[in-house]
């Protein structure tokens, strides 16, 4: 079955959302990159939203709900590449993402990610010493992992 | 034979020698400029617009321009109306050039129908008519390439009056000036956004010091092209906002308690330096501590 | 349901509406396709390009034969502040357009109708 492409990037996920995509797609997404996360560590989540002509509300709705659920287990993540068209019209049907952190482009959105992961984990000099190697799963993966069913290693 | 072919005739049986009379007449024209167009080139334009007349002529319809027949007729004259105008012609000149080709063909019905007096006057009016209908078409071609002109210009006054100004990397400012309507407002918007794109920025600074009045129309479009930019991760900074627009706003009761104002372009270019998280030191002074 | 999208901004695009206009009248075909297939069990669009005062623009016209909407004027409540709730994506398309009908049967259908025209 196709499935949205993830890429492991060091510490930091890619996810390329292509054109057509439909609603089931985005939904399994959801759960995929959950797996990811709690799978290789990573804290960091870029979705490419570049190839999207038209995000209406349902898919505003999911895109939120990856945001909080990476969110829940403890990383963070950034919509990039949101076309001005795209944005206009979200603006006209009252979606804010609010709680999405977005950028223009690859390289602000990974500054912005980086800024924000460093943040988000008390003592960041931890990450320098991060040679890239899985690290332990967070509480949260447990717990996430525990509910949905996801086998435990 | 039908009636309306006689002229039809009589113009391919003739062509040349009308071409011949009427350019000795335009020789002698006052409206000749040939300060504008060489006699050569004139004696080409002639060529051409007799030969689309004979050509039309032929399909029998001499009335009626608007029908398909007519179309080489409307091309040549267009090509005719805009060569002119682009040369220096006055649209006068040029419909005078088209009814100057009447007394050419006039006296050549004439010496044909000299005992025929009443189809002389009947093809002398048809003929008569066709031509001045046909020297109108030169004054309407021209009034719509001028129309297409100002069209042309307004669209790039409104795209000229909103320039995007990268002012440090990632950061832009958009000086706004003039009247904020609904079509500038759209521009504003939509050089923003693409201006994000360009220089992927993630701070934007609008500046209204130019904007006469904000009343709460103009404050929609700002607040819309605001979210939008938002929606592409980027933060908008409002400045120069005069005293009297303050208050207007206030009076009002437009809540702009969302939008990142101040009061004027350095105060705003400090606070984007601040998002950037950049910071302005004079020379040998140390960064302070955080 | 991409399909719909897809051929109602080429049309737009061919009348000559541009990007923003464009993505809007896209939008609201996605999300009235969406809620004709998710409540609606699926029906036909319609799109065509129509001429008013304001010049062209472009009019589509969802119809389903599905259980219809009970109550139409809580279905155009705006429900995005309540979080979750999903609504119908009614209202939202509304706002994407210019004209907008909407008539339906308790148990006999839905039809909705919306015009986007070039001009603002």
């Amino acid at each position: 079955m196709e499935r949205i492409p993830i890429f492991t990037m060091g510490d930091i996920l890619l996810v390329m959302i292509q054109t057509d995509v439909h609603d089931r797609l985005l939904e399994s997404l959801q759960g995929d990159v959950a797996a990811k996360i709690c799978d290789t560590g990573a804290r960091g989540v870029l979705i490419d939203i570049s190839a999207l002509e038209v995000i209406d509300h349902f898919m505003a709705r999911q895109l939120e709900r990856i945001a909080a659920l990476t969110r829940l287990l403890g990383a963070e993540s950034i919509l990039i590449g949101m076309r001005p068209a795209v944005a206009v019209t979200l603006m006209e049907l009252g979606m804010t993402l609010e709680d999405v952190p977005t950028a223009v482009n690859v390289e602000n959105g990974m500054d912005r990610l980086r800024a924000r992961m460093g943040s988000s984990v008390p003592g960041g000099e931890n990450n320098n010493e991060d040679d890239g190697q899985e690290t332990e799963p967070s509480e949260e993966c447990l717990d996430y992992a525990d509910r949905a069913g996801f086998p435990q290693d | 034979m039908p009636k309306e072919n006689e002229t039809a005739k009589l113009l391919a049986e003739k062509k040349d020698e009308i071409l011949e009379a009427w350019f000795k007449e335009q020789g002698a024209a006052e409206s000749l400029r040939e300060d504008l167009m060489s006699r050569d080139d004139l004696r080409g334009q002639a060529d051409n617009l007799l030969d689309a007349l004979c050509k039309t002529a032929s399909s029998g319809n001499l009335k009626n321009v608007d029908t398909p027949q007519y179309e080489d007729m409307r091309g040549v004259l267009a090509d005719i109306s805009k060569g002119r105008a682009k040369l220096g012609f006055s649209p006068s000149e040029t419909a005078m050039f088209v009814f100057s080709l009447k007394p050419a063909i006039f006296a050549f019905l004439g010496r044909r129908y000299q005992d025929q007096p009443e189809v002389l006057a009947r093809e002398t009016r048809v003929v008569s008519n066709l031509l001045d209908r046909l020297g109108l078409l030169t004054f309407e071609s021209f009034v719509k390439e001028r129309e297409d002109i100002i069209v042309k210009q307004q669209q790039e006054l409104l795209e000229l009056s909103t320039p995007v100004i990268e002012i440090w990397n990632g950061i832009l400012v958009l000086p706004i000036i003039g009247t904020l309507d609904s079509a500038r407002a759209k521009i504003v918007m939509e050089n923003l956004l693409q201006g994000l794109i360009n220089r992927s920025a993630s701070v934007a600074i609008l500046d209204i010091s130019g904007v006469p009045a904000v009343d709460t129309a103009v404050a929609q479009h700002l607040l819309k092209t605001i979210n939008a930019a938002r929606l592409m991760g980027a933060e908008c900074i409002v400045c120069g906002i005069r005293p009297g627009i303050a208050q207007t706003i206030i009076h009002l009761g437009i809540d702009l308690a969302s939008v990142n104002t101040k009061a004027n372009l350095s105060a705003a270019l400090q606070q984007a330096f601040d998002l950037v998280k950049l910071q302005v030191l004079t020379k040998g002074q140390k960064t302070k501590e955080a | 349901m991409d399909a719909a999208r897809r051929s109602v901004q080429a049309l737009a695009a061919a009348i000559g509406m541009d990007d923003s206009n464009q993505d809007m009248i896209g939008t609201a075909t996605s999300e009235l396709a969406r809620n004709m297939l998710d409540h609606g069990g699926g029906g036909h669009v319609l799109v065509e390009v129509v001429q008013g005062e304001r010049g062209q623009g472009v009019r589509i016209t969802f119809e389903d034969h599905g259980p219809g909407i009970a109550d139409i004027a809580q279905a155009m409540e705006d429900g995005y502040s309540t979080g979750m709730g999903m609504g119908l994506g009614l209202p939202g398309a509304k706002r994407l357009v210019h004209d907008f009908e909407i008539a339906s049967r308790h148990r006999h259908g839905t039809r909705v109708i919306i015009t986007r025209w070039v001009g603002p």
